[in-house]
């Protein structure tokens, strides 16, 4: 194409380069496997690589490059290497590349082992992935690891692309050898697609050109297996399934529901479920800044009005009313962890799935995976980089489909409810049904009627501190005040629950945060039957708190602070367990070797080194009485 | 996201900016668009009215002004801003206007930091943004690889490139703390190319300086600096020359250089892309010879 070629000319290839689609793959292997050759070489032969670039990569060759100076393409993907020794890229970098046939954009994720986190974000948004093997090695573990996740994730494609074939004299026999034994893994997992290209980076033999010495080759090179894969998947012949992104009421004469189509197409005159809801609606247009369209299909975005005025909101799932997708609150899932912060079960966090955010628990962590090995490993909490297999329960129903059908409904992160980091991602596999079969009775005799007869409010006393910070000791204070009130309490308390609610569990967090929920449970049953509740126990995290808060009801839960400092506390040691912890012979014990994490907004503060236990009580009475203008003064 | 048959290239970056685009306007308390007046932005602005019709976008645009741009930026922008019917804030570090600073007096570094760097920092607070929709494209340097398209900002606007949040699928995390903010680059998979077909396709306007014409410049230091306007101060013995130039990129006028060109209209800047494209290529993937190109020559040499 030059400038001087005519319009025609110039439009027709337009057209043709235009008409070329996108294809996102991920390239996946070990450090030494030869991956910033092979990228390197794929964008030098196929991308645009500028005459000062050259210049640039020539010199750095003489200067870096492991090949006595020849030049090293490694080093057009490694100009990043070198900020990724200083720790800015243990992360996934984008490139983009183009042939005459399609356009590329290759999700490059770094070799390490510990980078599953990373590849997965890669892999995500990929529909194709190069595994690359070194010929001399044949399958590590770290290739097994790979293959795992990408089959996790949905990833049927995938090139084998056995590289260094120079350094095992193009040997067929090697080249089999690693096939078979990749073919044998590969067949437990969801890899549907397998191309082996046998390469070398290096020489570039069967990259863009087939090779010479590798005749026994008779498979596409490896460029060509990119530009030919079919990749498609028949996602317009699924159902239809929008999730709402936004609704568009510029004015009260228009209200559109805005958003990307998942799957199927859509027309107008469709009948349409709003899900969760399960309200029916029929599409009246579907509209767009150039014209409404006739029909619409998955990937667009667009805009749809309903010919009824229903509620519909962002999250809402707009789908086919003959084939609409599930609906749960509880589901099996796979989930990939990753933060630095483990995983809890029943640990709060927020769910995203399609354009809607939830509140969720991990309920119970089924297995681990043991991604080179497909074992089952049992689990009480999931470290940085686990996979594993687990129950995710949600505060409200939501509409989806299992991922393995579509991943856009099927898909979900889980995101911390304090730093707000995403610290995990999920896929579903099926709802459990439990949910669904349980139905709440309701019981005449209510919350509201049991503390009317009490003649007092129902609350939870929340006493939360370090261990002999003094709770207690204040708990049994104020109940003595609340009974010579005439007022119905109960204590729960940490330590002698241990004896048997809580007796199977242990200090790890994990059992922590079971610990707290159980107890938790037990107060909102009493706070049901009307009665003021104390608990008293160490309840050092954050989350776990703010769960119990969120059980009860809005204005029934008193954090109060049992505030006394460290040195205080392992001063007075009433039960010795500081001096064990100190020695050693206690592991995981608050404010020694396991956090505690204070309240940021407590109700109530008690200064237990500072106030006498009398004083206390009062301020915990009289806090009462001006917070509900409570019957109990 | 999966391949789906039947939409083009152009057509899936543009779904996928628009998906990105809604996300922001509903996700954050007080999102903007940053407007450069380049062609990117152009690009943008095409993608925020479609994504939010018949709506006008439902946020601002924010250009921060370092007063040293071409005029014809500054007409551009104010007939964008009043045809789009988005309310436009154009801010400028005053202290830095004060202080007289500009390229010629005190250099790029300290013009850029001061005018662009802290300036864009100095609105942020001004208006209390915490989203900040951005042009920024991942072919255009290194860094901009790795990065997320929703990329948190720490409370001194610093990015954390160590500490990058995992983005998987299409499911953005807008989750963020008090004082933190986003920068959400909409245009992050598209390349230079992709823009130049999509402004084709579209018929989207851009500043005429994209296209060549006969302008009045000097060379300085190997680049054609275009004078602009009269704060441009003629060394001795320097003596503007018509030349037929354009600007592939558009900033502050004494920092962007010319390149010569007869490319007049957006298919002649396609083609002049392309020609340097494919003659790359033609030595690599098209001409499997290979014989000819010194590229080739060099890279038998090698191996």
């Amino acid at each position: 194409m030059s400038p001087s070629a005519s319009t025609q000319e110039f439009r027709a290839y337009v057209n043709a380069r235009e008409k070329r689609d996108i294809l996102r793959f991920i390239t996946c292997g070990s450090v030494d496997d030869g991956k910033s050759t092979l990228i390197g070489r794929l964008l030098y032969e196929s991308r645009l690589i500028f005459q000062d670039q050259l210049a640039r990569l020539e010199a750095d060759s003489k200067r870096h490059g492991t090949l006595g100076g020849a030049l090293d393409l490694a080093l057009l993907v490694d100009g990043l290497q070198a900020e990724r020794e200083q720790g800015i890229t243990i992360d996934v970098a984008y490139r983009t590349f183009s042939t005459d046939k399609r356009s590329f954009i290759v999700a490059d994720t770094p070799g390490h082992e510990q980078y599953t986190r990373n590849m997965a974000t890669g892999a995500s948004t990929t529909d194709l992935a190069i595994v690359l093997i070194d010929a001399r090695k044949g399958v590590m573990p770290q290739t097994r690891r790979h293959t795992t996740i990408l089959s996790l994730l949905g990833i049927r494609h995938v090139i084998l692309a056995i590289n260094k074939m120079d350094l095992v004299a193009w040997s067929q026999t090697v080249h089999d050898g690693i096939v078979e034994v990749y073919r044998d893994f590969a067949k437990r997992l969801d890899v549907t697609d397998l191309t082996c290209v046998p390469v070398s980076a290096l020489t570039g033999d069967n990259v863009i050109k087939p090779s010479a010495a590798m005749g026994w080759h008779h498979g596409p090179t490896l460029l060509q297996a990119l530009e030919s894969a079919d990749v498609a998947t028949d996602r317009e012949r699924l159902p239809f399934r929008m999730p709402v992104q936004w609704v568009n009421r510029p004015d009260t004469g228009f209200r559109g529901f805005a958003g990307t189509i998942a799957s199927g197409l859509v027309r107008p005159g469709d009948s349409v479920l709003i899900c969760p809801a399960h309200k029916l609606s029929t599409v009246s247009r579907i509209v767009t800044a150039d014209g409404d369209l006739t029909c619409a299909r998955a990937g667009q975005a667009v805009t749809l009005t309903l010919a009824d005025e229903i509620d519909v909101s962002r999250g809402d799932v707009i789908a086919s009313a003959t084939h609409p997708p599930g609906q749960s609150d509880q589901f099996a899932c796979y989930l990939i962890w990753m933060h630095e912060n483990a995983l809890l079960p029943n640990r709060p966090y927020l769910l995203k799935i399609g354009t809607h955010v939830v509140g969720a628990q991990i309920t119970a962590l089924k297995y681990k995976l043991n991604v080179e090995s497909l074992e089952r490993v049992a689990a009480k909490a999931l470290e940085l980089n686990d996979i594993a297999y687990c129950n995710v329960s949600l505060d409200r129903q939501i509409a989806f489909d299992p991922y393995r059908e579509l991943r856009e409904t099927g898909g979900f992160i889980l995101i911390d409810r304090y730093t707000r980091a995403t610290v995990g991602a999920g896929t579903i596999d099926f709802a459990l049904r439990r949910a669904s079969n349980l139905t709440r009775h309701k019981f005449a005799v209510d919350k509201p009627a049991r503390s009317a007869q009490k003649n007092q409010k129902a609350c939870v006393l929340w006493l939360t501190g370090l261990s002999g910070a003094g709770k207690s000791t204040t708990a049994n204070a104020v109940e003595q005040r609340l009974h010579a009130l005439g007022r119905h309490s109960y204590v729960l308390d940490g330590d002698n629950l241990r004896h048997g609610l809580t007796k199977d569990l242990g200090f790890i967090p994990a059992d922590r945060v079971e610990n707290v929920r159980r107890i938790a449970e037990v107060a909102k049953l009493f706070v049901d039957a009307g009665l003021i509740v104390l608990v008293s126990v160490i309840s050092p995290f954050r989350d776990e708190r703010e769960m119990a808060r969120r059980m009860m009801e809005e204005g029934e839960f008193i954090e109060v602070f049992v505030d006394a400092p460290l040195e205080v506390c392992e001063r007075r040691d009433p039960k010795g367990l500081y001096r064990k912890a100190r020695a050693g012979e206690l592991k995981n014990f608050t404010g020694i070797d396991s956090s505690y994490e204070p309240p940021e907004h407590p109700d109530i503060v008690l200064k237990t080194g500072e106030r006498s236990v009398d004083e206390l009580a009062d301020q915990v009475i009289a806090y009462l009485r001006s917070r509900f203008e409570h019957p109990a003064g | 996201m999966e391949k789906q048959r039947g939409l083009s290239h152009l057509d899936e970056l543009e779904a996928e900016s628009i998906h990105i685009m809604r996300e922001v306007a509903v996700s954050f308390a007080k999102p903007v668009m940053l407007y450069s007046i380049g062609k990117d932005s152009s690009v943008m602005l095409r993608l925020a009215q479609k994504a939010f019709h018949p709506a006008v976008p439902a946020f601002p645009l924010l250009h921060v002004d370092t007063t040293w741009k071409f005029p014809e930026m500054y007409e551009f922008r104010d007939r964008m801003a009043r045809e789009t019917g988005m309310e436009l804030i154009v801010h400028v570090n005053e202290e830095g206007r004060a202080q007289g600073i500009g390229p010629f007096t005190h250099g790029s570094a300290l013009h850029t930091d001061m005018m662009k760097t802290q300036a864009l920092k100095q609105a942020l607070e001004k208006y209390g943004f915490d989203a900040a929709l951005a042009g920024a494209r991942r072919d255009e340097e290194a860094s901009r690889a790795k990065e997320r398209v929703f990329s948190l900002r720490t409370r001194t606007h610093r990015w954390d490139p160590k500490n990058q949040r995992p983005e998987l699928w299409r499911l953005y995390n807008t989750h963020i703390s008090k004082g933190e903010s986003m920068r959400v680059f909409p245009l992050s998979n598209w390349t230079e190319l992709d823009v130049w077909n999509y402004i084709d396709r579209e018929k989207i306007s851009v500043v005429p300086l994209y296209f060549a014409a006969p302008r009045r410049v000097v060379r300085r230091d190997g680049t054609l600096i275009m004078v602009a306007d009269q704060r441009m101060k003629l060394d001795p013995g320097e003596e503007p020359e018509m030349k037929q130039v354009r600007f592939r990129t558009l900033g502050c006028y004494p920092l962007t250089g010319a390149v010569e060109s007869d490319a007049d209209s957006v298919p002649a800047i396609i083609s002049e892309m392309l020609s340097a494209t494919e003659s790359e290529r033609q030595g690599r993937v098209i001409d499997r010879d290979g014989e000819g190109s010194m590229e080739r020559k060099k890279q038998e040499g090698y191996f």
